[in-house]
């Protein structure tokens, strides 16, 4: 198939972007969208032009790196995948493509589509860790059951990949679900109880500064989600948060 | 067991199960004030890495840590899917250390070093614990305890897991550790930072040469150690379950200054991946072995069968049941569809090759879940007092225990294939997944340059010849977390009054120079190709003659063909773009270069070892039934030394004795 | 303090003012109701509200405050999410991921707000200044045909029944939303959903029932 691609070109952080049109030709329904853009930069640099730069590395939904907006959804118009898996079967001949990067003030610009998600790197320095130290000496690791129930829940929290397609869909560029799975994550676990109170307030904080916008429930975030994380996690945040900041 | 006679592998002496004790007892310690005025490198941020650096940061060294990645979190090891081995025996079935360490020397087909492998074992168990304690959510049964499953080449159920995401969760773990350690400031986080070579002053690892991905600029970094934790070369074939970044610079880097590379031949080729669908394909997805719990492999019995499947004039569901060739299960009765990696591919590559392949390529078989659901769907009724003769219920209810069990698989498979797994057997088709060989350390993890340690895949280690599912992560988080915040220990004791390494001294600056020139040989090249055209030729060279099975005539026109490519890369390579800001094809173009270097180290080293063994297997050595014929003079570990190019590089042999274990002949008929 | 400055204290604060607010719309709307009932009933319920010094000079003065709050916070709240992306999408295709009740709850929120600023110049306006400004002796009688006359004029009652849709769409989303921000998502969430949901359209459809009767009626 043969398509049209709008895409965001930027030279570098401070420098001003704008859509550049391209088409790709040739392109097979088998391909993945990442293996579309690999066709259109071979070809870009066959001409001497600069390629696109956008971030991916595993290529197989787990690493988190890629990202873009795709006809303004996150990771394109497929449910519960990310770029990386999306195929192009998903699209038709002479089909139209805006591909641009996750927008946020949080989220800033580094090259093109590739963005800067250091925050979410901040945010979890601030709180998202147990406090125990590698000795070899911790307790064996069946000494404390864990509930199936709550350890699955914790699993499906833990089960984010950190892509920033929640700030993306959301349109206050929250970063409630991504900070609330790693707070529920712990929350769930009794390893995570000791430092509970003080691991969501820093945690908030440190969102708060990075600039991330406040949430109003619109509910894309979990729609959006590749790994399909329930903002029931956000409603368990602002409950430990409540809490924490109740005693 | 010396390796050559400046670099003995410095295992202790003493009975095996006190070695690892008797050594630590031993060894000399840094006490906490003096670990302050010590710096430590850390490259990669994976499994080994992470965890690594999280441990000597806790200790109270100072580390800097450098990723490729724009977070740690990103490293490949996330993709682990399967689990984690350690010898736990929670599930009570006589599981113990020295079975650990015996399916593992076994299952490396005799090629790894005992000590270090039965270390592995002994300190497999705290890793779980550890993780546990980190909040690493691990699957468990309804009892709240921890839940195992059973993998390939050995007859215990000894892996933990995390549905099939355990190396995202352990990963998520250490990284957790790692963040701790940032939030105190003992670790300092270069994210986007690619290490273009090592700093050697006097002899011994000082420092790096790393490159901000972002832009562009050339940093000196000192240090008083370097731990390379950089991962395996996979990607030297192109196509692999490895991530595009995935290389083997660091490896090589190190290589070219002094550091034997070891083993470079032996990789795995793992049976369950998805197959190829065409030539645009950039990477190939693993379907985890814990599918071989419960999946059955087969194909077509008859040739026109497979015949009418490629041409797509038949299903595989309507192809009967005396009509399958459940080939693993006929050939290994005993192991059945958990034969060990690197046997499950051999196996249906001859399948294929026999003819009797599926999908339009011919180059895939079926893994089938029809009867596991049965199965399993059958157990559910009962227990839940429903009609166990109704199949549809049946089947219904099956469907459920495996989407519980893997339905993260299936739907990534089907995402891909476009086919549904729960109403058609999946195709799968062998694939590059890790190298067992790499960087040669000694029982300290140290390379042959004083101060240089590699950790994880990126050292030859554990494996052997062909690694276990599951000890992957296993012996990444052992290295990281249990082995090198010891052993190191026992070299920086010297260094307590060194003091700061400067950077502003004549062997930076010659070796920023060097990386420097080369980075602008690239981006002044006036050739016409992109940087993946090489890549992709390489590939082909490597898949076809360095593959699954090999010969000594194809891999000798290997090592010319390599060579062509890579004189053909130099002249022809088209590099956009320029030296400052973020350019990706510049970062392609040094990795694609190492990687032209190693394949053909890589096709030597094959074509060296004359016999078969594990991953590596030679059509001229192997038994009339096909299977891999081990010689015994092979029994030893090659370690290349650098001199000059691949074609020159010096083999040294580490001769491998068995003293705790019977080398036998492997079989898991 | 921190609590309250922080991104989910000022959710906090957003939902308890709305469950504030629910509450008195109930009240109101069963009030209101009365005067579709009986004249009279609605008279006597209208000047005990009227003139009771606890809802005067209590509970009347915390209701202001509670709308201005609510107002200020919401639009608080939307600058600073607006700002968290300064620069937007060229594309923005968000119709298959949330609901366009929830997206512009601002909108909603402002033209309800209109409406209070003519509620209060139709209503409270007058009646502050009858009964604390002109001192005019207090009539028990007079409620319920000012209420009728009120709902004479078509184009105020049309603008009524606009508004109070509008209340309905505001409410669809903000009524079950303030139990999420308060941190309740658990089996019961249905339930309340679906109850949040029946409030929403019941409360401001009596509303418009009740201008709709005396608009038909008189």
């Amino acid at each position: 198939m043969n398509l049209k691609l709008k895409i965001w070109r930027q030279k570098n952080s401070t420098a001003k972007g704008k859509i550049v049109d391209y088409e790709v030709n040739e392109i097979s329904s088998d391909m993945s969208f990442l293996e579309m853009l690999d066709v259109l930069n071979a070809d870009l640099t066959e001409k001497g032009k600069e390629p696109v730069s956008f971030d991916h590395d595993c290529r197989e939904g787990i690493c988190g790196s890629c990202s873009l907006q795709i006809n303004g959804r996150p990771h394109g118009p497929d449910g519960a995948i990310t770029t990386c898996q999306l195929h192009m079967r998903k699209f038709k001949d002479g089909d139209s493509i805006v591909i641009e990067p996750f927008r946020a003030k949080a989220f800033p610009i580094v090259k093109d589509l590739i963005i800067d998600r250091s925050a979410f790197d901040r945010v979890q320095h601030a709180g998202a860790f147990v406090s125990v130290n590698t000795s070899g000496n911790t307790q064996d690791a069946n000494a404390t059951p864990i509930n199936k129930v709550d350890a699955d829940y914790a699993f499906d929290a833990a089960s984010c990949i950190g892509c920033g397609a929640c700030v993306a869909a959301c349109k206050n560029a929250s970063a409630m679900l991504f900070v609330s799975a790693k707070v529920s994550q712990y929350a769930l676990l009794p390893q995570g109880q000791v430092e509970r109170e003080k691991r969501v307030t820093d945690m908030v904080s440190q969102m708060d500064e990075e600039g991330f916008g406040a949430c109003t429930n619109t509910g894309a975030c979990e729609i959006e989600c590749p790994k399909g994380i329930s903002i029931t996690n956000i409603a368990r945040m602002n409950r430990e948060f409540i809490g924490s900041n109740l005693k | 067991m010396t390796l050559g006679e400046n670099f003995p592998a410095k295992t202790p002496e003493g009975p095996i199960e006190d070695k690892w004790t008797s050594y630590k007892n031993k060894i000399d310690l840094v006490n906490p004030a003096n670990k302050r005025l010590i710096d430590i490198i850390v490259v990669g941020t994976g499994l080994a890495g992470a965890s690594a650096a999280a441990s000597l940061a806790e200790l109270g060294y100072n580390v800097k840590a450098f990723c490729f990645q724009d977070s740690p979190r990103r490293a490949h090891s996330i993709a682990a899917q399967g689990g984690i081995n350690a010898s736990k025996n929670y599930m009570g079935d006589g599981d113990s250390d020295y079975r650990l360490f015996y399916d593992t020397v076994k299952g490396g087909d005799y090629r790894a070093r005992e000590e270090n492998v039965y270390r592995l074992a002994e300190v497999s168990g705290n890793i779980i614990d550890q993780c546990v304690a980190q909040g690493v959510p691990f699957a468990r049964d309804y009892g709240g305890l921890l839940d195992n499953r059973s993998f390939g080449g050995v007859l215990v159920s000894r892996t933990f897991y995390a549905k099939g995401q355990t190396g995202q969760q352990l990963l998520l773990g250490a990284y957790s550790a790692m963040n701790r350690q940032i939030a105190r400031g003992k670790i300092k986080m270069y994210n986007r930072h690619e290490m273009m070579d090592l700093v050697l002053v006097e002899g011994k690892a000082r420092g790096i040469i790393a490159k901000n991905l972002i832009t562009g600029d050339l940093e000196r970094h000192s240090a008083h150690a370097v731990v390379i934790a950089s991962g395996g070369y996979g990607n030297v074939f192109y196509l692999s379950t490895n991530a595009m970044g995935s290389n083997v610079s660091a490896a090589w880097k190190i290589h070219k200054k002094g550091a034997w590379f070891a083993n470079p031949c032996f990789t795995q080729i793992h049976p369950t991946c998805i197959p190829v669908s065409g030539d645009h394909q950039s990477k190939l997805t693993l379907m985890s072995e814990s599918l071989r719990n419960d999946g059955r492999i087969w194909v077509p019995a008859k040739e026109e069968d497979a015949k009418a499947i490629r041409s797509g004039k038949l299903k595989p569901t309507e192809i009967a049941e005396s009509d399958r060739d459940y080939f693993l299960e006929r050939r290994y009765p005993a192991f059945g569809n958990l034969v060990p990696r690197d046997v499950a591919s051999r196996a249906a590559k001859e399948r294929c090759d026999a003819g009797f392949g599926v999908n339009a390529t011919g180059e895939a078989v079926y893994l089938d879940f029809a009867s596991a659901m049965t199965r399993y769907g059958k157990e559910k009724a009962l227990v839940t007092h429903q009609d166990a003769s109704n199949e549809a219920l049946v089947l219904e209810l099956g469907k459920e225990i495996i989407a519980t069990k893997y339905g993260n698989l299936f739907q990534m498979y089907e995402k891909i294939v476009d086919q549904n797994p729960y109403e058609t057997p999946m195709m799968i088709y062998p694939a590059v997944h890790y190298t067992m060989g790499g960087v040669w350390v000694d029982y300290d993890l140290m390379t042959t340059i004083p101060g240089c340690y590699a950790i994880g895949e990126a050292n030859f280690s554990e494996h052997g010849a062909n690694r276990l599912g599951a000890s992957a992560l296993m012996q990444g988080l052992a290295d990281g977390y249990f082995v090198l915040p010891y052993t190191i220990g026992n070299y920086l004791a010297k260094d307590i009054r060194t003091g700061t390494i400067p950077v502003d001294t004549p062997e930076f600056a010659a070796a920023e120079k060097s990386v420097q020139k080369q980075l602008e040989l690239f981006i002044n090249n006036k050739g016409s190709k992109p940087v993946d055209y090489f890549h992709k030729k390489l590939g082909k060279v490597m898949w076809d003659k360095v593959g699954m099975s090999r010969n000594g005539r194809d891999l000798k026109n290997a090592v010319k063909d390599i060579q062509a490519i890579r004189d053909e890369f130099y002249k022809e390579v088209k590099v956009p773009g320029d030296l400052n800001g973020f350019n990706e094809e510049l970062a392609k173009a040094g990795r694609v270069a190492d990687f032209l270097e190693l394949g053909e180290l890589f096709a030597k080293d094959a074509l060296n070892r004359e016999e078969s063994c594990g991953g590596h297997f030679r059509e001229e050595y192997q038994t009339p039934e096909g299977e891999a014929k081990r010689d015994k003079a092979f029994q030893y570990v090659a370690a290349w030394e650098h001199s000059g190019a691949p074609k020159d590089a010096k083999l040294h042999k580490e001769m491998l004795d068995y003293k705790y274990i019977e080398v036998k002949e492997r079989s898991y008929k | 303090m921190s609590f309250l400055l922080s991104s989910i204290g000022k959710k906090v604060t957003m939902s308890l003012s709305a469950f504030f607010l629910i509450s008195f719309l109930l009240l109101h709307v069963a009030i209101n109701f009365l005067s579709v009932v009986s004249g009279d009933m609605y008279n006597e319920a209208s000047h005990f509200m009227g003139t009771n010094p606890i809802i005067q000079f209590i509970m009347q003065p915390i209701l202001i405050f509670g709308v201005l709050f609510h107002f200020t916070m919401g639009f608080v709240l939307e600058y600073q999410n607006k700002n968290a992306r300064p620069v937007g999408y060229v594309m923005k295709n968000d119709k298959r991921s949330s609901s366009w009740l929830s997206r512009n709850m601002i909108f909603s929120g402002l033209v309800i707000f209109a409406f209070l600023g003519l509620h209060f110049y139709d209503f409270w306006v007058p009646e502050m200044q009858y009964k604390y400004i002109e001192f005019k002796p207090p009539n028990e009688h007079r409620y319920f045909s000012e209420l009728v006359h009120k709902f004479e004029d078509p184009i105020r009652v049309g603008f009524y029944t606009l508004s109070f849709i509008l209340l309905m769409m505001h409410l669809l989303h903000g009524f079950q939303s303030a139990f999420q921000s308060l941190g309740v998502n658990n089996k019961f969430t249905p339930t309340i959903k679906k109850t949040a949901w029946a409030f929403s359209v019941v409360v401001p459809m009596t509303f418009v029932f009740i201008a709709l009767f005396h608009f038909i009626k008189h």
